[in-house]
């Protein structure tokens, strides 16, 4: 299996695809549901097709796509920063640090914080704080290693993880079922002011990841190889590490952390695709997008009831991230 | 103009150690340079330096005039490039786009200009790797990995060429294509310093030899005065001997 090299035209053509692969997602997923809309009723604004279109399923497949891109996109660069193929979102402890928040919010009954849900705010205050310490701890003076950073983020992450455990166990059984209802992660209907607080974060931010491309891909090479090419690594590491954070945590505080989209997009095209993040990284966005929409789609629909879509993700990217890990032993292609 | 260093009382410390001490040399013309001592002599710390990345040192150590940590890393990059000891990728990258990668330093977008692809095509071929331009770096030989390195740094345009050992992993026929090659761009106007173990290697191909022990340059001169019979006993500690071939030409003989 020969990797293509990456062209303009190239880029061009993949992503064409991947865009109409999530523009197509974006309209026809909303059709599924319990109650059958039709989308020329929809679109010509014809009740109740409109309402349930426009009002209740598409801003939820809008959150999927974001979380799903925002995801997948900061699995690569986190895989790149450190260099790790099993690096995902998640490994550096922002997420649970958002877990954190998000749990002692239920613990201490707070529904609201200056006026927006507490939840939401919680989770940012505890991937915010999560990061700094992170950051304290793995910086030596002005510099910041990636193995230093890897180590810090991993075990800070453990550490909260098991705080995490100690207020669930001290937690009432209602504030216990909603701590687990927060921890599966689950994708739920959100108002027009967070999604677009979710969009005005994410694309942008997205965006600027993707552009700098070129950098990435020295920086998965490695550290030296970056720094005799022209390019400043540790500045890198750290603007990699915090815009792969603020992704990570915005999308943690609205949905909960939802497992193996940020692991196995980006592999999934990796093999398909080669390693080069001009091309790499936008179609992770898109198609990680499609992904989260599609589980979102299937965990409200497939049965009577609805199911967290992290289940979902886990029961479709585990037994693909198994096969991904034998196929490691007998070819290169990890 | 040919690139210009200057080492002036340089010195790196790790922690208590003193690796290299008040080291003074200048590199002013294009030339092929080995740079050769025992294990922790401070070659590879001293290649650090001058490539900019061991920015702690002590003394000055300038290029073209200009302090090494003074300088923007993307306009370096484009005068001095550096071949690592070895390469180990963790993720898929073809050779070509192992190569493609030193036109960074030129990036003026995204993607690469014709220009780029104009150097790239020729670094890989003076490198003999077009053949397998399109295979995946990991599944490549040690000696072909090493080639695409090197040609990767080629295709920086640079006007000084550092190198780690670059030979180390070739069978013998590709360490002497690539010091013929080394030997050619220094003819060409670039200024080559390769670190070296093979005191054959520096005899044969290089202008000039600088011999380190301890942190400190111990010898400086032509191959034949820097490698005499009494240096390499007091450098490497091992009796050596300069013989001559039939045909003329001389190699040194290690051992009792």
């Amino acid at each position: 299996m020969a990797i293509e090299t990456v062209t303009p035209a190239r880029t061009l053509r993949v992503l064409a695809i991947a865009a109409v692969i999530t523009g197509a997602v974006a309209v026809f997923t909303p059709l599924f549901g319990s109650t059958y809309i039709d989308l020329g009723r929809a679109f010509r604004g014809e009740l109740p097709d409109a309402q349930i279109f426009f009002g209740v399923r598409w801003p939820r497949t809008l959150v999927a796509l974001l979380s799903g891109g925002a995801l997948s996109l900061a699995g690569v660069l986190f895989q790149a920063l450190l260099r790790d193929p099993l690096a995902t979102p998640y490994t550096l402890g922002v997420s649970s640090g958002a877990s954190l928040g998000a749990v002692a919010a239920i613990c201490l009954g707070l529904h609201t914080i200056a006026g927006l849900p507490a939840l939401w705010v919680a989770a940012l205050i505890g991937a915010g704080a999560i990061l700094l310490i992170v950051l304290a701890v793995s910086a030596e003076g002005r510099r910041i290693s990636s193995f230093t950073l890897l180590l810090a983020g991993v075990t800070i992450n453990s550490v909260v993880m098991s705080v995490i455990m100690l207020l669930h166990n001290l937690a009432s059984v209602g504030q216990s079922f909603a701590i687990v209802h927060w921890l599966m992660g689950n994708i739920d209907q959100v108002d027009a002011a967070t999604l677009s607080w979710m969009a005005a974060i994410i694309l942008p931010v997205s965006a600027g990841i993707c552009l700098m491309a070129r950098q990435w891909n020295l920086m998965a090479v490695g550290e030296d190889w970056a720094a005799t090419r022209g390019a400043s690594p540790h500045r890198l590491l750290l603007i990699g590490y915090l815009a792969g954070s603020l992704l990570t945590a915005v999308v943690t505080a609205v949905t909960g952390p939802i497992g193996f989209v940020g692991l196995v997009v980006p592999h999934a095209l990796r093999l398909r695709l080669g390693s080069d993040h001009r091309l790499l990284m936008p179609a992770s966005f898109l198609l990680g997008a499609s992904f989260l929409a599609i589980c979102d789609t299937l965990a409200r629909t497939v049965l009577a009831m609805e199911i967290p879509v992290s289940v979902v993700t886990a029961l479709v990217g585990g037994p693909f991230f198994i096969a991904l890990l034998r196929s490691r032993r007998r070819s290169l292609w990890l | 103009m040919s690139v210009c260093y200057e080492l002036s009382g340089a010195g790196m410390s790790y922690g208590a150690a003193e690796v290299v001490r008040n080291v003074t040399l200048t590199f002013d013309q294009p030339q092929m340079v080995a740079l050769t001592g025992p294990n922790g002599a401070g070659k590879s710390t001293l290649l650090g330096m001058m490539s900019g990345l061991r920015p702690g040192f002590t003394g000055s150590c300038r290029l073209n005039g200009r302090e090494i940590t003074a300088w923007k890393r993307r306009d370096f990059a484009r005068e001095v490039a550096l071949v690592p000891q070895s390469l180990k990728l963790d993720f898929p990258f073809t050779a070509e786009q192992v190569v493609l990668m030193g036109r960074t330093p030129y990036a003026g977008g995204m993607f690469e200009s014709p220009e780029d692809w104009a150097a790239v095509e020729r670094a890989m071929d003076v490198t003999d790797t077009l053949e397998f331009r399109a295979r995946d770096f990991r599944a490549l030989s040690g000696g072909e990995r090493q080639r695409v390195v090197l040609a990767s740094a080629l295709a920086q345009e640079p006007r000084a060429l550092l190198l780690d050992e670059p030979t180390t992993f070739l069978d013998l026929q590709h360490q002497l294509t690539i010091y013929d090659l080394l030997r050619k761009l220094s003819r060409e106007g670039m200024l080559v310093i390769a670190v070296t173990h093979d005191l054959n290697l520096a005899a044969a191909f290089s202008d000039r030899v600088v011999a380190m022990k301890k942190g400190r340059v111990e010898a400086d001169a032509g191959p034949r005065e820097a490698l005499t019979t009494e240096r390499i006993r007091s450098i490497f500690g091992v009796e050596a001997e300069w013989l001559k071939r039939p045909g003329g030409k001389s190699w040194i003989a290690y051992g009792d």
